[in-house]
């Protein structure tokens, strides 16, 4: 009886954010919606006039679309690698975290492959790489990846969502019929719980390798190219590494805001937040390890056209990002977290920040520094790229869309799997 | 069969850009402007490198014709996701504008940056629009575009060699630059052909291969004598 009682508290603190409506959230919408529909305007502006609304040029020819596009694919392994190891290993405190980062993952894939779409210079051409492919191209092993990591985790976002499915089935004022369409006929049976669990473990080891994919075929788009400081065979785990590393970072700033937001206090709580914190400094510690590795061995080579981009980077034009960079990936993240005084929920956020921000800026200097300086030396810096107002606004369009899905998510769905935290109740205080 | 190739002279080149303009007459390059020409967007499948030696007062001006050299195991061709780019049997690297969709890879691989991309809509302010010639696709905004190799003239030359019966003569068949250039810097033919001239040059201890290390087989030689010791100037805008 005493364990019903609690069951029902638990739902009913799970459920409140789909089921009560407050004028935050349609505040949240409209702003959102602003932002989405200024980079609404920018792209029928940049359809308009051409890529020449933006700031790329001969030889940069790629900008921060490709950024973004390596960015949030990079930020969608929070995840489901996260959850998927982490459920594999047995790690109980994961329960109430998994939901939280396998959305990020379906919304991160979804924000990320629609750059392509303001990357091409013929979007109405989308298609064709998948009706006629070359298969020698690095870009379509990226349709594959993505496709392949996007049909699985809306797979793995899906599975353990079927149970709660069925309590909002039985238990939602309105949207019925949508529940009980996508609750597939759940009653909670032994046979089911049984099937479930089965499917889940599959998915969760199918989706590691995948994931793992996606981000090395990512980053085989620059390094199959002869381009200096591209063409490089670290390049498949330095990215997978950076992925998993801003995806913890871009899933630690989620849990703080929705804990807050949802009062979800009880279920996010210091425990998650310390053993993920530990992950980040792990991370960031592997992360400096492949950069180190990366920038020592084009500096040792000491190859002319490699040396360029190198020193672009450590001194040139390029230097403010690179050394930001190496301060948020690496040394905030140990001085923050590092130490348990600072390693608190505040402290994560904050370290967790200036990693996104890292990240973001790692992105950006591989792809803009190595393209402003190709093969042909008469074409060093012959053109330098800085960021359009079109290029911002639609990146400022693609965050804002990202926290809309995430907004719109949590209207529809709990955000944390509640037949998980009941299975498990001795970790929901965390 | 045929295999097109191209020995350029730098010894003879003046650097006077003659060639530039007549490709740009030839196949429609667009022009366009001083503005976004500043910003790095100028399309020209023919450039002149300048390469300085020396030191002030003492100077000497190296110049180079640059385009694309056809590469027998192009780099562009195998990133293209749509095969908008590929080698054709006599070694052109040819683009195919309707298929192209733009995703600007080919221009990254490149590593002699000699593809390019067309950031707006090509216009021609009145009247050169009556320059364009009929035998080149006017291309638009979104695409890539590169050096044919002037494949218009090849077809030109081809169909009046089979009209005659008798096979293309060497020499018969000059792009635009090559015709243009006022001190012959430029040998257009085929490199299957052993007794053609640019085969023979190709053959010059005076040639070199550009980035030969790369392993990309370019079809176009440079003839020089010796090294250059010049320093690499900035690309000329104006």
């Amino acid at each position: 009886m005493e364990a019903s009682e609690r069951d029902r508290e638990i739902e009913d603190s799970l459920l409140r954010h789909v089921f009560e409506t407050g004028r935050g959230f349609y505040l949240t919408v409209a702003a959102l919606l602003t932002i989405i529909a200024f980079g609404g305007l920018a792209w029928m502006e940049q359809l308009q006039g051409g890529l020449g609304v933006a700031g790329m040029n001969q030889p940069v020819y790629w900008g921060l679309y490709i950024t973004n596009y390596i960015f949030f694919i990079g930020i969608s392994h929070a995840g489901t690698l996260i959850s998927a190891i982490l459920r594999l290993t047995g790690a109980e405190w994961r329960r109430p975290i998994t939901r939280v980062a396998e959305v990020i993952t379906v919304v991160a894939l979804i924000m990320g492959s629609s750059n392509i779409l303001w990357h091409l210079g013929r979007p109405e051409l989308i298609y064709l790489p998948l009706i006629e492919p070359q298969f020698l191209s690095p870009l379509i092993w990226d349709v594959g990846a993505i496709s392949l990591y996007m049909t699985g985790s809306i797979v793995y976002l899906y599975l353990p969502l079927i149970p709660d499915l069925a309590l909002l089935r039985d238990r939602s004022p309105r949207l019925r019929g949508l529940y009980k369409l996508l609750a597939l006929g759940w009653t909670g049976t032994e046979r089911q719980h049984a099937r479930l669990e089965k499917a889940i473990s599959i998915m969760a080891v199918a989706i590691i390798p995948i994931a793992v994919s996606v981000h090395t075929v990512v980053s085989w788009t620059l390094a199959m190219m002869l381009v200096p400081m591209w063409h490089t065979a670290i390049f498949g785990p330095y990215f997978v590494v950076g992925a998993i590393f801003s995806g913890i970072a871009a899933l630690m700033i989620a849990m703080a805001i929705l804990r807050k937001v949802f009062h979800l206090e009880k279920f996010l709580g210091a425990l998650q937040f310390n053993n993920l914190s530990l992950l980040l400094v792990t991370m960031s510690c592997l992360w400096a390890y492949f950069t180190l590795a990366e920038h020592l061995t084009a500096w040792y080579g000491n190859e002319h056209a490699e040396m360029a981009v190198l020193s672009s980077r450590l001194t040139g034009a390029f230097a403010p990002y690179f050394w930001g960079m190496v301060i948020a990936c690496f040394v905030m993240p140990l001085a923050i977290l590092g130490p348990k005084k600072t390693r608190t929920i505040t402290g994560s956020v904050v370290a967790s920040t200036f990693v996104l921000m890292g990240m973001w800026l790692e992105r950006f200097i591989i792809v803009v520094s190595s393209a402003s300086h190709p093969r042909s030396q008469q074409m060093w810096d012959a053109g330098t790229y800085s960021p359009s107002t079109v290029e911002i606004a639609i990146t400022a369009a693609e965050f804002a869309a990202f926290i809309l899905c995430y907004v719109l998510f949590a209207k529809l769905f709990p955000l944390v799997s509640i037949w998980e935290v009941k299975e498990a109740p001795e970790v929901e205080a965390g | 069969m045929t295999e097109w190739g191209m020995a350029i002279d730098v010894d003879r080149c003046t650097g006077c850009e003659a060639c530039v303009v007549a490709c740009r007459g030839e196949n429609n390059v667009p022009v366009t402007g001083p503005v976004e020409s500043s910003r790095g967007r100028t399309i020209e499948w023919l450039r002149i490198e300048r390469y300085m030696e020396g030191a002030f007062p003492d100077v000497r001006m190296r110049f180079k014709p640059v385009l694309c050299v056809h590469c027998d195991n192009a780099p562009c061709v195998k990133v293209c996701p749509v095969s908008a780019t590929y080698e054709t049997p006599q070694g052109l690297n040819a683009q195919i504008h309707p298929r192209c969709i733009g995703t600007r890879a080919c221009a990254h691989a490149c590593p002699y940056t000699i593809r390019f991309f067309n950031w707006s809509e090509p216009s021609w302010e009145s009247p050169l629009e009556q320059t364009i010639n009929p035998d080149v696709a006017v291309r638009w905004k979104g695409i890539m575009e590169k050096c044919t190799f002037c494949v218009q003239r090849i077809r030109r030359g081809e169909d009046t060699a089979k009209e005659e019966e008798r096979p293309v003569r060497d020499g018969e068949v000059d792009p635009a630059c090559a015709q243009s250039c006022p001190t012959r810097a430029i040998t257009f033919g085929d490199l299957e052909d052993p007794d053609s001239v640019v085969a023979q040059l190709f053959k010059s201890p005076r040639a070199e291969l550009p980035l030969a290390d790369l392993g990309t087989g370019p079809r176009v030689a440079y003839l020089q004598e010796g090294e250059w010791r010049g320093s690499v100037r900035a690309r000329s805008r104006d």
